[in-house]
């Protein structure tokens, strides 16, 4: 039996798959009408039982998030779709989203419903023109066939989607941030609680979910609990996008059941380039604590990845052999950080920039090997102090790092500066083609 | 105010998208900058007034997001990532190679306003590093002499078409008029899914 | 504690452990405010009690746990509110709060420049403060710190050096959460974040002061005080406000007999920790040249020469023994010097000619005065609870600027509802959210809790003070009189009226003046009502008095026959001023007097509330309006014993509260309403918080700040007129003109509105009147 489960990627190879017909042809949008004859409150019980987990970093449960919204509270609710996929390393919801806009719509219906929600709003990050494109689109077609706007499906549900488009700012990604940015001010985190789904949206109850989560939503409403269960762990039910980059033989987007294993992952896609050897990884973007060859068999799932010191985040395996220097990587992932901290909070807008020119230092072979406990310490009084966890994430690489490659940080100094040859590193070296 | 009332009437429908304008202020930038390549001062004041919000109001938005341009930008502007993955895949080599090739740095535009040139994040396609955005296009796998063939292109006047894009490229006012949220009727055109895309969906289709 | 808490009967308290130590508050405090209670100083720059919690400095971080379930990292104390169970450990007792506040703080410093020694803050700077108490004693940094141009003029009062600031948003969120100004903003995101304005709008804002004082750095600067002074060279006075009738607390900072700058005083019931602009930086008026510094006696040439003051108070004196005299008072003197001029025109002149209005008045106000206004029963705290609150011909943000935050509090918080009765929606109306009507008639629902305030331009419209009474008793409304100068409800209690002697006691009743006569010592009293002021200026014209007696008063802002009637060549003027003015240019005697920093005294705000304040120029030889009517009164042979304020003030205070009958309001119908055509126009004003008042002379900085004169008129109008908004426009009658670009605005279309008394708009100087008046416009 395949150790695969395409299932949202299932008909990405079809020509038309982003369209409604092509949607359609594979049963598009019956879960949708199955899910408006349902009770919402039985949706909700459904996708809660299901144990369908937030597939945007978090992990936290869909269902159960859907439930904290207050009923009969004589409010509007809103639903709000985190298309911001910024994390570096993560690419599953852009090629979601190009291919397969329906899905997510589809979810979207029935999500809002469920929560009583008749406004929802997709926040994409706005640096990806022709992934907008399809789901204005398809949001344009949903219209059209009556999937969108009042009386949906004949069912007698009424939904608004909007498609809001973001202008490039990472933080936009964190749950309060994005709510702000939407709301028309700068991204940057709002104080919790209340959380949103007291006061999210325009102070309103608001359910914030990962595209791939409620993308998801149509297959468990359509095939059942049961059929969701079958896949994955005890506590990590289900299929997932797993994104392999970097120093792999075969690149790309695998769907399979929570659990996997990297190894598995390459063994399946053709490995480690040619004549290269795994040298580190991350889990789950570039915010997850670094893994090497020592957790190739870490289940890839919520729990298993986080016993072996990591996060899974969301997936994206970004692989790097041996060609490529630590320190290099890491002082990038910092730089992304200081580049892209909001600025509200001390420890995030000072700290991410003393980081980058400590790493800048280091990777140039300044310094004494006493910097580096400077530098852990100087991050240790960044990470856990913030306002929110972009900080966290920008300690992580560099903890992470230390703690497996305090060796290679030391070289740069003996070696007055950084010891690899970057060209080696690079996908023209493989190809030749320079 | 230089906006002519067509201009007007899109500020209006933009507006008309949300429960509450102030939520418009992002499209309506965007809207700016497809008029004007970048976000101009008559273009935060019209926001302000339409909004009902202060000018600087707007300014503490339109400065936070990199998208926003506090000046003109290229016809074509280029975006290279240089995020840890791309950069260690190529994209560092990609971007000093330009650089000379082009004679400009880092937000720079070449002396006949065709090609500007970023240093970008990572714009979720890791698995087609190293990755180029053009207008905010993908142009995937790139190499030093795809880029270079690609900003010569763009400054002749023909761009190769991006990767998983359109059929050929659109200027950086047009795009960012597609961002604005109105539409140019492209979506149809380009790949359902790239290759790396359909790595899974192949590899299950092998059996495995 | 707000009042608003102060005032819930029925609050949970919440008891928590502090280092140790049980606290038990009110439950929503937050952690770091329950730990003031015990004394522990937990250090914060984005804290501030009257802010919303930002959490972004972090400076503050505590470890907490809660039933036994620590939190896996510190809290930020300034966002957490106590809970039941809740121990706290803060940087006394927990190490790791301690190298967290130690880790911010050395964070905090990277970018920080070390140039302390020529920092305004320097010395009161809670950076430097808390960088000694809880900072590491050396940097590990060892980069280049960010720079930026400096300093940047916010405004030509604000200047702002960006490589000084912490971010911590205290400014931008005053200004938008306080004041409803948002004209300054963070900007830009990350490392490269800084507060600034839209490059061609200035931070005009009335509150901007505020932010300077509550910068917890030395990033925000007033222009004025910049490189003037160290803190620890000034001698700090607590003073009241002399601006208006809101009723600042304030601080006033002297150095070697100047006022160098003014502080927002702490006064939870009233002005909690605000000012306005005109409040903190309008005080140069009394080191201006045109400062008085001299008795001056006009001689046998017909020129004004300086004399000693033996020469001028026999001259005074002479002037006014046994004459039919009438006294101005002005408006803005102290409690007690307005008791002093009330006592003077009744025991040394004999009269009851005396009336405090040096502006627009009429005998209805008069008679509301006496009938209504000196209730006095409504204060700041009704506003917090009111259900709805209507503002008649009364501009707050313009004319008593802390009961417009109040009022904005209090419709941010809570929506509380606002009408207001006037003719144009002013851009304070807009913040405010409030409904506009053009008539009383119009004002529904009213309650037992909602509160009419009527200012002091009801005067100008027949009838309004009658709707307004009217209006209130048959809601059960409270009403409320606020008048825009400072001293006005002193003067009113203080019996500085026409028909009113002290304590509010009507002229007309028998056992009133009774019980004014056996406090003073004398054996009769006028009995006939007073003149008001038009009628005073009038009989001096006429020949019906032969003296008058002027404290502080522009005549402009009465009308533009007010100087020439004084001009009468038989009418003797004795001005008692603090710097040369119009009319000190044609009296006959000038005594000079102290400005408020330069005595001791007392104002009562438009509450009643009492605003005491001691003289902060310890220096000054000046002397006090009331010192210099006793000794003029001594030198007239009608003593009124007034040696000191103090003696005035007791004086008043045993006097007491008048509690016989008051006078009842005589009613005035509405006047009809004014039809227009074509270019016509009814004319409405007032005056702007920063304009060219008197006081505000001598300060650039300021005035630099103030709005600018603009024609307020109709779309329909604007389009009948073929002009937009910015075109100029020309406002003309038979006297003269003003013209101002025009806006367009809120306002019927038989009106327009110009400010009062502003650059390039002075409604009486330039047009003859200043409200009510029929007007051409036309395209200038």
């Amino acid at each position: 039996m395949s150790k695969l489960a395409p299932v949202l990627s299932a008909h990405w190879d079809e020509a038309d798959s982003f369209t409604l017909a092509g949607y359609k042809r594979h049963g598009g949008y019956n879960a949708a009408m199955k899910a408006l004859a349902m009770a919402p409150d039985e949706v909700i019980a459904l996708v809660k039982d299901s144990g369908l987990r937030g597939r945007g970093g978090a992990g936290f449960p869909t269902g159960t998030k859907w439930s904290f919204i207050p009923q009969g509270d004589n409010k509007e609710h809103y639903l709000v779709v985190n298309a911001d996929e910024s994390e570096p390393g993560t690419c599953k919801d852009m090629p979601l989203l190009m291919a397969n806009p329906h899905s997510l719509i589809e979810g979207m219906i029935i999500a809002s419903y469920a929560i009583r929600a008749s406004y929802a709003f997709i926040y994409i990050r706005g640096e990806v023109v022709h992934v907008v494109r399809r789901v204005q689109q398809a949001i344009a077609d949903a219209y059209q066939a009556g999937l969108l706007g009042t009386n949906i499906g004949g069912k007698g549900f009424d939904l608004e989607l909007v498609l809001h488009i973001g202008a490039g700012a990472y933080i936009c990604g964190e749950e309060t941030a994005l709510l702000d940015s939407l709301e028309g001010f700068r991204g940057q985190p709002r104080l919790r609680p209340p959380f949103p789904a007291i006061a999210g949206l325009y102070a309103r109850p608001t359910v914030v979910n990962n595209v791939e989560s409620i993308a998801s939503v149509p297959a468990i409403i359509e095939y059942g609990n049961e059929w969701f269960q079958s896949m994955g762990t005890e506590k990590s039910k289900g299929f997932t996008l797993y994104s392999l980059s970097g120093h792999v033989t075969n690149p790309g987007q695998i769907e399979a059941p929570l659990g996997i294993t990297l190894r598995e992952l390459l063994e399946l896609s053709g490995g480690i380039r040619a004549g290269h050897t795994l040298k580190f990884w991350t889990p789950g973007g570039s915010s997850t604590p670094l893994f090497t060859a020592e957790h190739l068999d870490v289940p890839l799932d919520y729990e298993g990845v986080s016993a072996a010191g990591s996060m899974l985040g969301t997936k994206a395996l970004q692989i790097f052999d041996e060609t490529t220097c630590v320190v290099r990587a890491v002082l990038r992932w910092t730089e992304f950080y200081k580049h892209e901290s909001c600025g509200k909070c001390t420890p995030c807008r000072e700290g991410t920039w003393w980081l980058v020119q400590m790493m800048r230092d280091l990777e140039a072979g300044k310094g004494t090997p006493a910097d580096l406990d400077k530098l852990i310490d100087i991050t240790n009084n960044i990470a856990g102090r913030s306002f929110c966890a972009l900080a966290d994430g920008a300690a992580s690489p560099i903890i992470s790092s230390i703690k497996y490659f305090r060796a290679e940080y030391e070289a740069h100094l003996t070696h007055g500066g950084c010891p690899f040859d970057p060209i080696a590193s690079t996908l023209f070296a493989t190809a030749g083609r320079a | 105010m230089a906006y002519s009332s067509e201009q007007l009437a899109i500020f209006d429908s933009i507006i008309a998208r949300y429960p509450r304008k102030r939520s418009a202020i992002m499209p309506l930038l965007h809207f700016v900058q497809s008029i004007s390549g970048y976000v101009t001062s008559e273009g935060i004041e019209a926001i302000a007034a339409k909004l009902e919000l202060s000018t600087a109001e707007v300014t503490a938005v339109s400065t936070f997001y990199t998208q926003y341009k506090p000046g003109p930008v290229g016809e074509y502007h280029v975006g290279i990532c240089t995020n840890t993955l791309c950069a260690v895949m190529g994209g560092d080599a990609i971007y000093e190679a330009i650089t000379e090739h082009l004679g400009i740095s880092n937000d720079e535009t070449t002396s006949d306003g065709k090609v500007s040139l970023e240093r970008i994040e990572c714009n979720a396609a890791c698995d087609y590093a190293p990755v180029v955005m053009v207008n905010w296009e993908f142009y995937d796998n790139q190499t030093i002499q795809s880029v270079k063939d690609l900003v010569d292109g763009a400054r002749a006047g023909n761009p190769p078409a991006p990767t998983r894009g359109p059929n050929s490229l659109r200027t950086w006012k047009e795009n960012s008029a597609v961002l604005a949220g109105l539409t140019d009727g492209l979506a149809s055109e380009g790949p359902s899914a790239g290759a790396a895309s359909l790595l899974g969906l192949n590899l299950s289709k092998e059996g495995k | 504690m707000s009042p608003e808490n102060a005032v819930v009967t029925e609050v949970e308290m919440i008891t928590v452990v502090i280092d140790g130590f049980d606290v038990t508050v009110p439950k929503g405090t937050l952690v770091i405010r329950a730990a003031e209670k015990l004394g522990i100083q937990i250090p914060r720059f984005c804290d501030h009690p009257l802010l919303s919690p930002a959490g972004a400095c972090r400076q503050c971080l505590v470890d907490i746990e809660i039933n036994g379930r620590a939190f896996p990292k510190p809290q930020a104390s300034c966002t957490i509110p106590v809970e039941n169970g809740m121990i706290v450990k803060t940087q006394l007792t927990s190490e790791v709060a301690d190298k967290a506040q130690k880790g911010i703080m050395e964070l905090l410093l990277i970018n920080h420049p070390l140039d302390c020694p020529v920092c305004d803050k320097g010395g009161e700077c809670p950076l430097q403060n808390q960088a000694m108490s809880n900072g590491r004693t050396e940097t590990r940094y060892e980069g280049v710190k960010r720079t930026f141009d400096k300093p940047s003029a916010i405004s030509s009062q604000v200047l702002l050096d960006r490589e000084r600031c912490v971010l911590c948003a205290r400014c931008t969120r005053f200004s938008n959460e306080i004041a409803g100004d948002p004209f300054i903003t963070l900007n830009e995101r990350g490392a490269l974040q800084q507060v600034g304005i839209y490059e061609k709008d200035p931070f005009l804002s009335y509150f901007s002061g505020n932010t300077v004082q509550i910068c917890p750095v030395g990033a925000l600067t007033g222009a004025s005080y910049r490189f003037r002074s160290r803190p620890f060279d000034l001698v700090s006075t607590p003073s009241a406000c002399e601006h208006c009738a809101s009723g600042c607390s304030m601080r006033t900072d002297v150095r070697r007999g100047k006022t160098l700058r003014r502080l927002a005083g702490e006064d939870a019931e009233v002005n909690e920790e605000w000012n306005c602009d005109k409040g903190r930086w309008a005080f140069k008026y009394i080191t201006n040249k045109e400062r008085l510094a001299h008795p001056m006696v006009r001689g046998e040439d017909g020129e004004l020469h300086e004399a000693s003051w033996p020469e001028a108070l026999a001259r005074a004196a002479a002037g006014l023994k046994g004459k039919r005299a009438g006294v101005l008072v002005g408006g803005r003197g102290t409690v007690e010097d307005s008791y002093a001029y009330a006592k003077f025109a009744r025991v040394a002149l004999q009269t009851n000619d005396i009336d405090f209005r040096a502006r627009l008045h009429s005998d209805e106000e008069a008679s509301f005065l006496a009938s209504t206004a000196l209730n006095l029963t409504v204060s700041y705290r009704d506003l917090d609870r009111a259900d709805h609150v209507v503002l008649v011909d009364f501009e707050p943000e313009d004319e008593s600027p802390i009961v417009f935050l109040r009022l904005y509090k209090q419709v941010r918080k809570r929506g509380l509802r606002i009408t207001t009765v006037t003719q144009v929606m002013s851009r304070g109306s807009e913040k405010l959210q409030a409904s506009a009507v053009a008539s009383l008639a119009s004002v529904t629902e009213l309650t037992d809790k909602s509160v009419i305030l009527v200012g002091e331009r009801a005067s100008e419209v027949t009838g309004q003070f009658t709707s307004a009474v009217k209006l209130a008793s048959s809601t059960g409304a409270k009403i409320a009189w606020i008048p825009r100068r400072a001293g006005e409800v002193g003067a009113l209690v203080a019996g500085a009226l026409g028909n009113l002697l002290p304590g509010g006691r009507p002229v007309s009743d028998a056992a009133a003046r009774v019980d004014i006569q056996s406090a003073w010592g004398v054996n009769n009293l006028p009995t006939a009502n007073g003149r008001a002021t038009w009628q005073i200026l009038e009989a001096a014209s006429s020949g019906e008095l032969d003296a008058v007696v002027i404290g502080g008063v522009d005549p402009l802002d009465i009308s533009t026959e007010a100087l020439g009637q004084l001009l009468n060549k038989s009418t003797f003027v004795l001005s008692l001023e603090i710097s040369h003015s119009a009319i000190t240019a044609i009296a006959d005697v000038v005594l000079p007097v102290a400005a408020v920093s330069e005595k001791s005294g007392s104002l009562l705000n438009w509450e009643g509330r009492p605003r005491f304040f001691e003289k902060a120029i310890t220096e000054s030889l000046t002397r006090s309006d009331l010192r210099i009517l006793s000794m003029l009164a001594d030198e007239m042979g009608t003593p009124i014993n007034l040696p000191s304020a103090k003696a005035a003030a007791s004086e008043l205070q045993a006097i007491g509260k008048w509690d016989g009958a008051v006078i009842s309001m005589t009613e005035s119908p509405l006047a009809p309403a004014q039809t227009v055509s074509g270019n016509q126009a009814i004319l409405h004003s007032w005056r702007q918080l920063l304009d060219l008042g008197t006081l505000q002379g001598g300060e650039e900085n300021l005035a630099g700040t103030a709005r600018a004169a603009e024609v307020v008129i109709s779309e329909a109008r604007a389009s009948a007129l073929g002009v937009s908004s910015g075109d100029l426009l020309s406002i003309s009658t038979a006297r003269g003109s003003i013209s101002a670009p025009a806006r367009i605005g809120k306002i019927s279309d038989s009106d327009i509105w110009v400010p009062r008394n502003s650059l390039g708009s002075q409604c009486i100087a330039s047009l003859g009147a200043a409200s009510g008046l029929v007007v051409t416009v036309v395209k200038a």
